[in-house]
């Protein structure tokens, strides 16, 4: 499987780390929801098609990336910075499914 | 007399062996069911088995969407062992470990449940210390654990490179002599032909495609064959355990799915005569009846639902495996293939009522769900038939994550590709 940084290009994925659903909202670090804080650490989307998820291409640059990936299939649908704004990646999933 | 003796064989072999049965029929899906059981894996064949014999209700279907033993438990490397650390842990596996010694008898059927030990290697002094305490956490609850030296490991594996200039060298080993290996699909097809004969339906390739509902309370299922409802549904599907929860609408889970690989060489000598694991990586192997070797490692490491693995772990594995045997090298690997793993964010299953009602709810194996077979069934017939879980299964709820009563073997985290 190659994931396509922005800045190292397409490489092998043994170079990165892989950080699971990248749906999960962190809470501000002064929260007291406890709700929302075990949603953040325990509870993640699983879907079996395209998964929008972080990579840290630590083998490389060590940025993070958002991907987005088939978990059936492995293809790679989008890949960008993780940082900012990912409406890039979040359309690609919403007009996939 | 049972269905399987030497007089049972010696009767058939004289009538040319056409009066055998098949080992379960071939039933149509009836209207409705006292419970429902989805998944013909494992652990919903020996559910079914156990809601029959233990608590006598046999109006039960057990649905499977493709042939029994297609899913994990047609596709694991057989151990079993009960060598945790928790008591929690410790306790649900050795229930288990002791009906695995039984297993042949209670099912009439020959399981292959061999006890030739399963070894940990200690490469540093602080795992052997490791080892040491998780020993003493097992003596403490009565399960077997002992240390063995570097010594005593070379006369048990003789083909392991136990000298000092190894790449990783061998200080000790942590061994729980009770633990082995079992023939998969003669668990599949043991329990299948026991629920089968105490009345249960095991219903092949019937896929659940929805759930009927009455308010919040599920009442049946939708599959390929049609309708069908149920007092109580209860789900052990492993590794669709995601896609299934969200066909009730239940998108966000304590749980990942992902993929795990195994291996098997061509036949050699007897060259292992237990199950081995390194302690330096993450790597195990054991030695087949037939003589092929059957090893694997890590999982993948990404959310996957295919059904197989990739590349950079089949190099990882075999060069786990040269650090231990560089004498294997060049032995000829015949066959690999990976199952999808229902990866907890603590490591330890699910076997819970709810969490819809009506609905029964078991998973969350990660990759060590083999072992479990029979007490999970046991303790999911248990929870299903009383509506409350047996003390075994008490601490396996589906809440615990957050109420901070997670049982993390490993102290590993909520990084499920980790456990
Ligand atoms: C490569 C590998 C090696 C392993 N090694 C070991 C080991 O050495 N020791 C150990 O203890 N464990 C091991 N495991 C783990 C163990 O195999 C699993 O935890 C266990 O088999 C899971 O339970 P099961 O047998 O019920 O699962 P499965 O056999 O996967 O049963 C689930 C069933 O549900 C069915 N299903 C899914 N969705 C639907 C649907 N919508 N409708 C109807 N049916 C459905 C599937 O087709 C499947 O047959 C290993 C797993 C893998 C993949
Ligand atoms: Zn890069």
């Amino acid at each position: 499987m190659l994931i396509t940084c922005p800045y190292c290009g397409p490489r092998d994925v043994i170079e990165f780390t892989y950080q699971g659903d990248g749906n999960r909202q962190r809470p501000q670090p002064s929260s007291q929801d406890l709700d929302a804080w075990n949603a953040y650490v325990y509870d993640r989307l699983n879907p079996a098609g395209d998964h929008n998820e972080i990579w840290q291409h630590s083998g490389g640059c060590r940025a993070h990336l958002r991907v987005v990936r088939n978990t059936l299939t492995h293809e790679i649908s989008s890949s960008g910075f993780a940082r900012g704004d990912h409406k890039a990646a979040r359309h690609r999933l919403e007009t996939k499914s | 007399m049972a269905e399987y003796s030497a007089l049972s064989l010696l009767k058939n072999a004289f009538t040319g062996n056409k009066d055998w049965k098949p080992a379960w029929r071939k039933p149509d899906p009836k209207a409705s069911y006292d419970v429902i059981v989805i998944g013909g894996g494992g652990h919903g064949l020996s559910t079914a088995y156990y809601l029959a014999k233990e608590h006598g209700i046999t109006n039960v279907a057990v649905l499977e969407k493709g042939w029994l033993g297609s899913g994990n438990v047609g596709r694991n490397t057989t151990a079993v062992r009960s060598n945790y650390l928790l008591p929690s842990n410790t306790r649900f596996y050795e229930h288990s470990m002791k009906m695995w010694e039984n297993l042949s008898h209670d099912l009439n059927y020959n399981v292959m449940f061999s006890q030739r030990g399963c070894l940990n290697l200690a490469h540093t002094p602080a795992q052997f210390d490791d080892y040491a305490r998780r020993g003493n956490a097992m003596r403490h609850l009565g399960v077997d654990a002992e240390l063995m030296t570097v010594a005593e490991i070379k006369r048990l594996v003789p083909a392991l490179d136990v000298s000092g200039s190894a790449r990783f060298p061998i200080l000790g080993g942590l061994m729980q002599p009770r633990a082995g290996s079992a023939r998969h699909d003669a668990v599949a097809w043991g329990y299948a032909r026991g629920a089968d004969r105490r009345g249960v339906d095991i219903i092949e390739n019937c896929e659940v495609t929805g759930f009927l509902r009455n308010g919040d309370r599920i009442t049946g299922v939708s599959t390929t064959r049609g309708e069908i409802r149920a007092k109580k549904v209860a789900l052990a599907v492993a590794g669709s355990t995601g896609r299934v929860m969200q066909l009730a609408g239940i998108d966000k889970m304590p749980i990942e799915s992902h993929v795990l690989q195994a291996f098997v060489t061509e036949s050699l000598k007897p060259i292992i005569d237990t199950i081995l694991t390194f302690g330096m990586g993450h790597f195990y192997i054991s030695q087949s009846d037939k003589g092929g070797l059957v090893y694997g490692g890590d999982l993948d490491g990404y959310n996957s639902y295919a059904q197989r693995g990739s590349l950079p772990i089949v190099d990882e594995v075999m060069s786990e495996m040269l650090a231990l045997f560089p004498g294997l090298a060049r032995v000829r690997m015949l066959r690999s293939w990976g199952g999808v793993c229902d990866m907890t964010m603590d490591g330890s299953p699910i076997i819970t009522t709810g969490p819809l009602p009506g609905m029964y709810l078991n998973c969350g194996w990660c990759y060590g769900g083999f072992k479990a077979t029979p007490a999970s069934g046991w303790c999911f017939a248990w929870t299903i038939a009383k509506d409350e879980p047996h003390d075994f299964n008490a601490p396996f709820t589906l809440d615990r994550f957050y109420r901070g009563l997670v049982i993390d073997d490993k102290g590993q985290g909520a990084t499920p590709r980790l456990h």
